[in-house]
């Protein structure tokens, strides 16, 4: 009761690596609530699922294994949930903003009637007044995200219903296991108490996932390119900047958007969260959402002819000109002096 | 086999031409500075259920948005690219309603609607890129749902069989009818205006539109266009025509609270500004060189 829930994604039989950055993120939101962190594995081929969430601090493990778990779908997996925390009645279930927590987290919400907020950046715990009514809630979950195009963030609280629901984007909490042997009840419960046969009417019948095309997330050196870049041909620049710095490229929403690199490159609030030593901004101007996705880096160049652009002031290196002239010169120099 | 089909659209403000004016200056958001677009997603969802109307004689599509009077703009975006009719929901009730009152009101609509095969709508819309309204309405109308659609390829025996984008990868999904999709914004782009369906209903008005004309002391065209022609009238449903719960709508159907909305102001660092001059250029290089942080 009243506990910390992580659904956690499978791929296969591995636990997507969001879920185990929920994990951790949730183990403090447990702690600092006095309660504790419970997971939920479903899929298929679960042997020994435990074995790779109990390290991050997992008091209990929910496995439901069964043949039609995986590949996901959305109706079972909704009735996993929301059978078990009916019984359980968590205070806070949180899974990633990915493609089935996407899906899924919204038709729990609906079932349960209870609050979700999409693609948080900071979960933390606090109180709130109502001061219309004059209530105040005690540790509540704040659910922080940019909205409305990353021209303000925005604070949201679900102060009657429960459980609290987030989703977050993969990258944004840090994943760090704390005890190799962290000791965790684990309960194998009897998927067929919890899933209707009827569940099971839509089929997946062909499936394929392809290893990603690039490592942006882990990369050490990002180069990143705005509306600013001006068009297709404008990022094949980045690209061979790119190649000579072993960086890898990746782009503002502004810039996926208007098709001038894929969307799997995007970086910001609903892409990519990077978190590399040199982030070398090209023509982006910088709203709160492509911030949100590349703040922690550790040195931050930005390239742009607009001395008021607001990525300016988080930069450590401001260079004031246009990409097309800068951008060569950059390849330039680095040609001649890393030899 | 034809196919009653519901298409989910909004009306949403152009997030993706906000300027500095975008925002008052107690930090609301300043909606008469942005203009109201059809949500792009919405279009790729129009456009997949009027493929499906092509390929499916007889079948109809109705629009269903919820918003201010002057929303009934997308029910005729909606009809001049060929849809058969559409409803705005719309009523101060409704105002304020976080995902899972919007999806309520929706689901009412479309119980109202009564005949539905294909629900479809965009996977998120620009605004507040939630992504919820469609699997909550699928979940509040006990409907199967699939989402991140990205081409319906066949509707045959009471199943659908469409190709969607997982993480990574593009699974092929086949479901019973009637069902909730929600379409990528990757999908096929939605087809343009017809010119002779734009000259049918360029007069199609909601009653709030009419009132409104009304209020500015303009006359209607044609006095008595609407009741000669009754499909001008873009019908409007209020909270009581749909049967819908009050207290299930709008902020007060929202369990989500906004506690508090602020303009971020970044910590600024101590930052470096050089021009883009040759020698500050490789300067620049040259010092990021000797302290490895490149090469």
């Amino acid at each position: 009761m009243n506990n910390v829930f992580v659904y956690c994604e499978m791929e296969g039989t591995h636990v997507a690596d969001v879920s185990l950055e929920l994990l951790t993120k949730g183990r403090k939101l447990a702690s600092e609530l006095g309660c504790q962190l419970e997971a939920v594995c479903a899929g298929s081929g679960l042997a020994d699922v435990e074995k790779q969430v109990l390290p991050f601090g997992v008091d209990r493990v929910h496995v439901f294994d069964a043949p039609g778990l995986f590949p996901y779908t959305s109706l079972p997996h909704t009735s996993i949930l929301v059978n078990l925390f009916k019984q359980e009645k968590p205070q806070i279930c949180l899974m990633g903003a990915t493609v089935i927590g996407r899906d899924l987290g919204p038709r729990v919400s609906s079932a349960l009637t209870s609050g979700l907020t999409a693609d948080c950046t900071q979960l933390e715990i606090g109180d709130h007044e109502d001061k219309k009514n004059g209530v105040t809630y005690k540790n509540l979950l704040y659910q922080i995200r940019p909205a409305f195009g990353g021209n303000i963030v925005a604070t949201i609280v679900n102060p009657e219903h429960r459980p609290q629901m987030a989703t977050v984007r993969e990258g944004v909490m840090k994943k760090e296991i704390l005890d190799e042997n962290y000791q965790g009840e684990v309960i194998r419960h009897d998927v067929e108490k919890f899933v209707p046969e009827t569940d099971y009417v839509v089929k997946v019948i062909d499936r394929h996932v392809e290893k990603a095309k690039h490592n942006l997330k882990g990369a050490p050196i990002v180069v990143a390119g705005g509306y600013g870049m001006g068009s297709k041909e404008g990022f094949d620049m980045l690209f061979e900047l790119a190649k000579e710095l072993h960086a890898e490229v990746g782009g503002s929403r502004a810039a996926v958007d208007a098709g001038f690199c894929d969307h799997d490159r995007q970086i910001g609030q609903t892409g990519v969260t990077v978190h590399p030593k040199l982030y070398i901004a090209c023509g982006i101007s910088g709203q709160i959402q492509h911030i949100a996705g590349m703040q922690d880096a550790g040195i931050i160049i930005s390239v742009n002819n607009d001395p008021n652009a607001p990525i300016n002031s988080i930069a450590d290196y401001v260079i004031n000109g246009t990409v097309e002239e800068v951008i060569p010169k950059m390849i330039k120099y680095y040609k001649k002096n890393s030899k | 086999m034809s196919l009653k089909i519901v298409v989910l659209a909004k009306q949403v403000p152009d997030t993706r031409c906000v300027g500095k004016d975008a925002m008052n200056a107690d930090g609301t958001i300043n909606r008469s500075a942005l203009p109201a677009i059809f949500n792009p997603e919405d279009l790729n969802a129009l456009e997949q259920a009027l493929r499906l109307k092509d390929t499916h004689p007889g079948s109809t599509v109705t629009m269903l948005t919820m918003g201010p009077g002057r929303a009934a703009e997308i029910i005729r975006e909606g009809l001049y690219r060929g849809a058969d009719g559409g409803y705005l929901l719309t009523d101060r009730a409704f105002a304020g309603a976080d995902t899972l009152a919007t999806s309520y009101a929706l689901a009412t609509a479309i119980r109202k609607i009564g005949e539905y095969d294909v629900i479809i709508g965009g996977r998120q819309a620009i605004d507040g890129d939630t992504a919820q309204v469609g699997p909550q309405v699928a979940e509040k109308l006990g409907l199967p749902q699939i989402t991140y659609v990205e081409e319906i390829e066949e509707v045959a025996g009471g199943r659908i069989r469409v190709k969607r984008h997982i993480d990574g990868g593009v699974e092929t999904v086949e479901g019973p009818l009637p069902i909730v999709l929600t379409v990528n914004g990757s999908a096929a782009p939605c087809r343009p205006r017809n010119a002779k369906l734009v000259m049918k209903y360029k007069r199609a008005m909601g009653g709030q539109e009419k009132a409104a004309l009304a209020k500015e002391g303009k006359e209607l065209a044609y006095a008595d266009l609407y009741e000669k022609r009754p499909y001008l009238n873009i019908t409007e449903w209020s909270v009581a025509d749909v049967d819908g719960d009050t207290a299930q709508c709008g902020l007060s159907g929202s369990p989500t609270k906004v506690k508090k909305i602020e303009n971020i102001v970044f910590q600024a660092k101590e930052s470096k500004t050089i021009t883009g001059s040759d020698a500050d250029v490789e300067n620049l290089i040259v010092e990021l060189l000797a302290n490895h942080t490149i090469g």
